[in-house]
């Protein structure tokens, strides 16, 4: 019996049509039309009870769900009493469900009294989110998916859309197949995957999206490309922008030098902005992760608005999200200067509104703390008691090491999540188990503002529960039962949809009334749906906005401060997504497919900069910043700036030794969004060289060696599931290492070349089964992988030599039976030789040397020279 | 047509007539006098007999229709006694008398006696000929101790614990086949063997054989005090060449008849080959050299000689019980050491300068001939040496390096 859910992944929010078994794209849903990318596609991969979180744990002890919430709601409780209520706080995630996000929300905003509920979606879009409010009044994407494909032009700005938002891609892709007239620029210091498509390829120099838009908007005025009705008629702010852009000038020649293009790329660009009237400008991380990340999403919604292209068929600025659910968090108020559904804390008609729709005299007054500093109060002590859902901010915030610090001096760490051990999990005093993709009930809203299902078709694992159970669980505990009166999920969005009719009556574009009197029936049935649930899908395009006076307002951007590059940390570190993973792999991580593509942290740098580095391509880098330092291997990447390096923001201490980016990357802020600049990070690299490589397969954690890195097999013993380490060191080794590496085993294969410090071991139990593969060498001993990784899987007997070489032999022909066992000749072999004329047994002997031993084989030639001369 | 009289009818001889016969079928006309009364047989092949793996005539393997067919006059169980040089004739024992124009010495050697009180005792034997085959295989199931831990002596103790005797066997050294085989293998080889019933008394030196009273055997005394009851002593200390005949005639004899690269002795009409010679200082225990100097002797008899015999190192090779053991060279600890240990198979290979100097192998020997000539032909094994151990399959393959690629490649 097939489902129809949406995918966990990225924001672009792909339906999905499973049974558990066998899973496709939802041809149905409008935002993939049946398309997957990899990660969805193996997403079935990524499930299993291995490595989940079963139970509540109170300090490490597994308790009843009822002595946990308890704990938890004692907890909050009693340091609220004590010291208020921004003393307590929740951080939630782009990963939880709209409901899960509503009565988080609800609760500490409207009952607890704090503001102190902030969510990941701080660091991917709350620049945007601020550009947006700005620009347009409300946190509204104008356009939808659809302008992509009806689009002449394409701008892809800050985005590594092929690899981030792969189904958008393909849908450019695919329009621009259908009309190659169509055109597609993509604005990126890096070239990436996605420039495959690229008609042009600005490789700005990092953060100039602001000198590059303001030159835009000076060139349009330059050449009369204005749109100066739709200024006049909708806007406010245009001079005062205009002006603040001239500032810079309009020699195309210094511009293009100062942004690292050449003129005509530059000046191209601009032209074709001018001269396509349906364009299209998507902007994902690239722009929103910067210190002015506000600001560049505004330089690139006043040239929409310039130019009156904002919510029309195939013309608006376009920010795509990253997360399955970011959306729905910024609808029902996720973020801590948000109150809900689009309204302000610091409003009172607002405040009002929402307080009397609650029934609460708790609301909030205040904005809370963003992220980061929500984790700098967690370390002054100002915050003791925080509960993270269903995400990692030990690995995703900037200067993540002191944000572990903070957690484990912490009071109270509540984590709710889905897998059993993490690097945030490993902080945490009450680990609660929440249900995940594929148990969980409820609604995302992707980049397109559209409403879909995720649905459940597996059983729940152990005691694992829906988030807005628990949260709704602690509510009633904290003595809040009458609010938090919920049996269903549907309940929730029922009543977040009622509350939307408060954004309507503000002037907001949020619009889920038609929702709100939804039954349970309807609400299982629902399809994906955009809002405003009625009428146009896109928003703004009649050029009324949801500001005060329905003006669009131009917001002026003045460039960056240049800042110099000091020779201490000369490089410019960048950080993203790879293809294949998804955020902290705590799911993708999972599936040892997904690691086929790239399998170990990495930092791309260009040729030049390993030369100059003295580094070694496939070799290993330390870069270090002024917070921290990593540890990854180095690859060579002609489409790197320059000057530049990329690291995926991936790999964690679950799967590396040490190569969480964001350890190190400083905690430098937008200003308006709090959204930290993860993509320009100062590093100096230099060369590591270790004394030995290895490979190791065992279920067993990794051995503490100065690098390892660990890839899932898809192989599970007794013991648990197989990995693949990839090792390297700068300490001998001793045998009594590599012995206590592995596993108590019944047989052994072993290989010692202890010269050349080449050793492999292989453990096998008493039936010959594989149990662990151990390689060391001075250089990366040679295996395949993969094939070793088969050896695990199957139950085939292997030959031991094989097992030992990591690779399998080829058999090559069949020759037969061994018949000179001295010399291990087979029958072929010496069928051969009788043929080509040897006549007698010293014939033979002379020519395989067969029977030139013992001689025992001789009847047996002589019947041979017998059976072939015949 | 000339005559050709060859003292001898084991291994050595019976390849050289074949390559002879073959070489020059119609220049001799031959005699071959053999002490034992059998025809040709593979002496090889005495310990599969006597484990009861083969029979007598599978082993003999020139038959007499052999030498009828060639016209070879074949006299057994009359063993020569006298060479008159002068006069070019053998007396054998019979008291033929054979003229010869060319006499071949085949005469092989004895198995060396252990210097010990009760040597001389009935029951003690030792593991030569086919005639101790069968002497032991009529044995009633007894205490059996085996002296001499070579491969002699473990094929023959092996063997007898098959055919259902209580078997020990002492060996004078810290590990079997110490000649062939390192400290590893000879361990292995000794758990091998003791989990098929055999015991061991190892670093054992046999001090007397003790009477039962009745002129047979009671009991073996060791150098360390103890006493092993025994009803039967194999003896299997090594061989000794047999140069009686040689030394009577006045030939030069060393620890074998004295030899020169052609295989001829001092008497320029005499020549020999096989145990029973002593060429450049080295006396021979191994079948392979032997053929290899039946084929030089042939070449030369059958006056076409131009080839001459030099030692070649070899491998030695020797299955023990259906174990299978090679090893040659040098294996002291000088230089680097490569080890594989697998269940059943054990592999070592020394290394000196990238080439290979020494190797054991043990268990499954199927990459021994590609050893083998690695090392013959000095190869430097430095590009292949990470998988050289795991054998021929692995020391070409494709793609190296390939992976290491593959792992970053973004």
């Amino acid at each position: 019996m097939s489902i129809c859910t949406t995918c966990p992944y990225c924001g672009v929010g792909c339906g999905i049509k499973t049974d558990g078994v066998q899973l496709q794209g939802d041809k149905q849903h409008p935002a993939n039309a049946g398309r997957l990318c990899v990660k969805g596609s193996s997403v079935l991969e990524t499930l299993g009870d291995q490595d989940r979180l079963l139970q509540p744990e109170v300090n490490g002890q597994v308790v009843p769900w009822d002595y946990a919430l308890d704990e938890v709601a004692d907890r909050f409780r009693r340091i609220v009493d004590e010291h208020g209520p921004d003393a307590v706080a929740f951080y939630v995630s782009g990963q939880l469900l709209t409901e899960d996000y509503y009565v988080a929300n609800k609760l500490m905003k409207g009952f607890i009294g704090s503001a102190n509920i902030d969510t990941n979606s701080r660091l991917c879009m709350s620049s945007a989110v601020v550009a947006h409010k700005r620009a347009f009044g409300e946190d509204v994407v104008p356009g939808c998916y659809e302008d992509l494909e009806l689009a002449d032009l394409v701008i892809l700005t800050g985005s590594n859309t092929a690899w981030a938002h792969p189904i958008v891609y393909q849908r450019i892709a695919a329009a621009k197949q259908a009309r190659p007239d169509m055109k597609v620029v993509v604005i990126d210091p890096r070239r990436t995957a996605t420039c495959d498509l690229a008609d042009l390829h600005l490789a700005i120099r990092p953060g100039q999206d602001v000198p590059l838009f303001n030159g835009l908007l000076t060139w349009l005025d330059d050449h009369g490309a204005l749109d100066q009705d739709y200024i006049d008629a909708h806007t406010d702010g245009f001079d005062a922008t205009l002006n603040t852009a001239r500032q810079q000038g309009n020699d195309w020649d210094a511009l293009a030098e100062q942004m690292g293009v050449s003129k005509v790329d530059l000046t191209t660009f601009y032209h074709w902005f001018a001269a396509c009237e349906r364009t299209v400008t998507v902007f994902s991380q690239g722009v929103n992760q910067a210190r002015n990340g506000s600001d560049q999403g505004n330089a690139i919604i006043n040239a929409h608005l310039a130019t009156g292209r904002v919510g029309k068929p195939g013309a608006s600025p376009f920010s795509i999200t990253g997360q399955p659910n970011a959306m729905g968090g910024r609808e029902v108020g996720g973020l801590a200067n948000q109150l809900a559904v689009h309204l302000d804390i610091d409003n009172p008609e607002h405040h009002a509104a929402v307080a009397d729709f609650w029934q609460t005299e708790s609301l909030a007054k205040e904005n809370g703390l963003t992220a980061v500093d929500l984790f700098n109060a967690v370390e002054s002590g100002q915050v003791k008691a925080v509960w993270i859902m269903a995400t990692n901010p030990v690995d995703s915030l900037p200067e993540a090491d002191r944000v572990r610090h903070a957690l484990m001096a912490c009071d109270t760490v509540v984590v709710s999540d889905c897998v059993a051990s993490g690097d945030t999990l490993a902080c945490a005093d009450i680990r609660l188990p929440a249900l995940g993709w594929g148990e969980k009930s409820g609604m995302v809203t992707n980049s397109e503002r559209c409403v879909s299902r995720q649905r459940p078709f597996v059983k729940a694992p152990g005691n694992a529960k829906g988030d807005w159970w628990i949260v709704t669980e602690v509510a009633r505990r904290m003595g809040y039962a009458s609010a938090f009166p919920y049996q269903h999920e549907h309940e929730i969005f029922a009543e977040y949809s009622a509350l939307t009719a408060l954004a309507g009556r503000f002037g907001r574009r949020l619009d889920m009334t038609a929702a709100a009197d939804l039954s349970a029936d309807q609400y299982e049935q629902w399809q994906p749906q955009q809002w405003p649930l009625q009428g146009d899908p896109r928003c703004f395009g009649d050029g009324c906005f949801a500001t005060p006076n329905g003006r669009g307002r131009f917001v002026a951007c003045e460039n960056p401060r240049v800042r110099q590059i000091g020779d201490a940390f000369p490089i410019i570190l960048n950080s993203g997504r790879i293809r294949d993973q998804w955020h902290t792999m705590t799911r993708t991580g999972r599936a040892g497919r997904l690691f086929a593509h790239l399998s170990e942290p990495f930092a791309a740098l260009h040729p030049k900069d390993i030369e100059r580095y003295r580094l070694k391509e496939g070799g290993f880098v330390r870069l270090a910043s002024k917070v921290g330092d990593a540890l990854v291997r180095v690859t060579s990447d002609a489409g790197q700036r320059p000057g530049t390096a990329f690291m995926p923001m991936h790999w964690t201490d679950q799967f590396s030794r040490r190569a969480r980016v964001d350890a190190l990357v400083p905690a430098r802020l937008d200003p308006h969004s709090g959204q930290p600049a993860f993509k320009h990070t100062p590093v100096n690299v230099s060369d590591w060289q270790p004394r030995w490589h290895g490979w190791l397969f065992t279920v067993a954690p990794p051995p503490a060696v100065e690098y390892w890195a660990r890839v899932p097999v898809d192989a599970f013993l007794q013991t648990g599931q197989v990995q693949r380490y990839r090792l390297a060191g700068d300490a001998d080794l001793t045998e009594q290492q590599l012995h206590d590496w592995m596993p108590e085993a019944a047989q052994w294969l072993a290989l010692n070349d202890p010269a050349t410090g080449h050793f492999r071991r292989a453990a096998l139990d008493s039936e010959g089964r594989l149990l662990a593969w151990l390689a060391i060498g001075e250089e990366l001993p040679l295996c395949d992988v993969e094939w070793l990784a088969n050896c695990f899987a199957d139950e085939a007997d292997t030959q031991h030599l094989a097992l030992l070489a990591g690779q399998p032999v080829d058999a090559g022909p069949d020759l037969g039976p061994v018949i000179c066992s001295c010399f291990q000749v087979r029958q072929k072999t010496i069928e051969a030789t009788v043929e080509e004329g040897a006549d007698s047994v010293e014939a033979i002997g002379k020519c395989c040397q067969a029977g030139t031993n013992c001689g025992s084989c001789i009847p047996e030639l002589r019947g041979l020279l017998e059976t072939c001369s015949v | 047509m000339k005559r050709l009289v060859v003292i001898g009818n084991g291994m050595a001889a019976c390849r050289l007539l074949e390559e002879l016969t073959r070489l020059a079928p119609d220049l001799y006309q031959i005699t071959v006098v053999g002490e034992e009364p059998f025809a040709g047989y593979n002496r090889v092949m005495l310990s599969p007999l006597l484990g009861g793996g083969t029979d007598e005539q599978t082993i003999t393997t020139y038959p007499h229709q052999w030498y009828r067919d060639r016209d070879i006059r074949l006299i057994t169980g009359s063993p020569v006694v006298e060479i008159h040089r002068h006069r070019r004739q053998v007396i054998t024992a019979a008291g033929h008398v054979l003229g010869y124009d060319r006499l071949l010495l085949a005469t092989g050697a004895a198995p060396r006696q252990l210097p010990v009180d009760g040597v001389a005792l009935q029951g003690v034997m030792s593991f030569r000929d086919l005639h101790d085959v069968r002497t032991l295989l009529s044995l009633p199931a007894a205490r059996v101790v085996v002296v001499g831990g070579g491969f002699l002596g473990l094929e023959a103790a092996d063997a007898l614990v098959k055919q259902g005797h209580d078997v020990t066997l002492v060996h004078s050294r810290g590990h079997l086949l110490n000649q062939q085989l390192d400290k590893a293998a000879g361990h292995r080889l000794q758990q091998d063997l003791e989990a098929r019933g055999l015991k061991f008394a190892m670093q054992a030196r046999t001090q007397s054989i003790e009477d039962n009273g009745h002129g047979g055997v009671a009991a073996v005394h060791l150098g360390d005090g103890h006493r092993l009851p025994a009803d039967y002593v194999v003896q299997a200390v090594g061989i000794v060449p047999r140069t009686e005949l040689a030394a009577q005639a006045g030939l030069t004899v060393n620890q074998g008849i004295r030899v020169d690269d052609t295989l001829q002795t001092f008497d320029p009409a005499i020549y020999a080959i096989g145990e029973c010679v002593e060429h450049r200082q080295r006396t021979f225990g191994l079948v392979a050299p032997l053929y290899e100097q039946a084929s030089v002797c042939a070449s030369h008899l059958a006056e076409l000689g131009h080839r001459r015999y030099l030692y070649a190192d070899t491998a030695t090779r020797l299955k023990i019980s259906g174990i299978d053991l090679v090893s040659f060279g040098d294996f002291s600890d000088d230089g680097d050491t490569l080890q594989l240990e697998l269940p059943g198979s054990y592999r070592r290979l020394q290394i000196r300068d990238n080439r290979i100097v020494g190797m054991v192998l043990y268990g499954d020997v199927g990459d021994s001939a590609f050893f083998e000539n690695l090392w013959r032909n000095q190869t430097d094994i430095s590009a292949v040496r990470a998988t050289l151990l795991l054998g021929e399959a692995f020391c070409n393959l494709p793609g190296d390096g390939g992976d290491q690629q593959r792992e970053v490649a973004a």
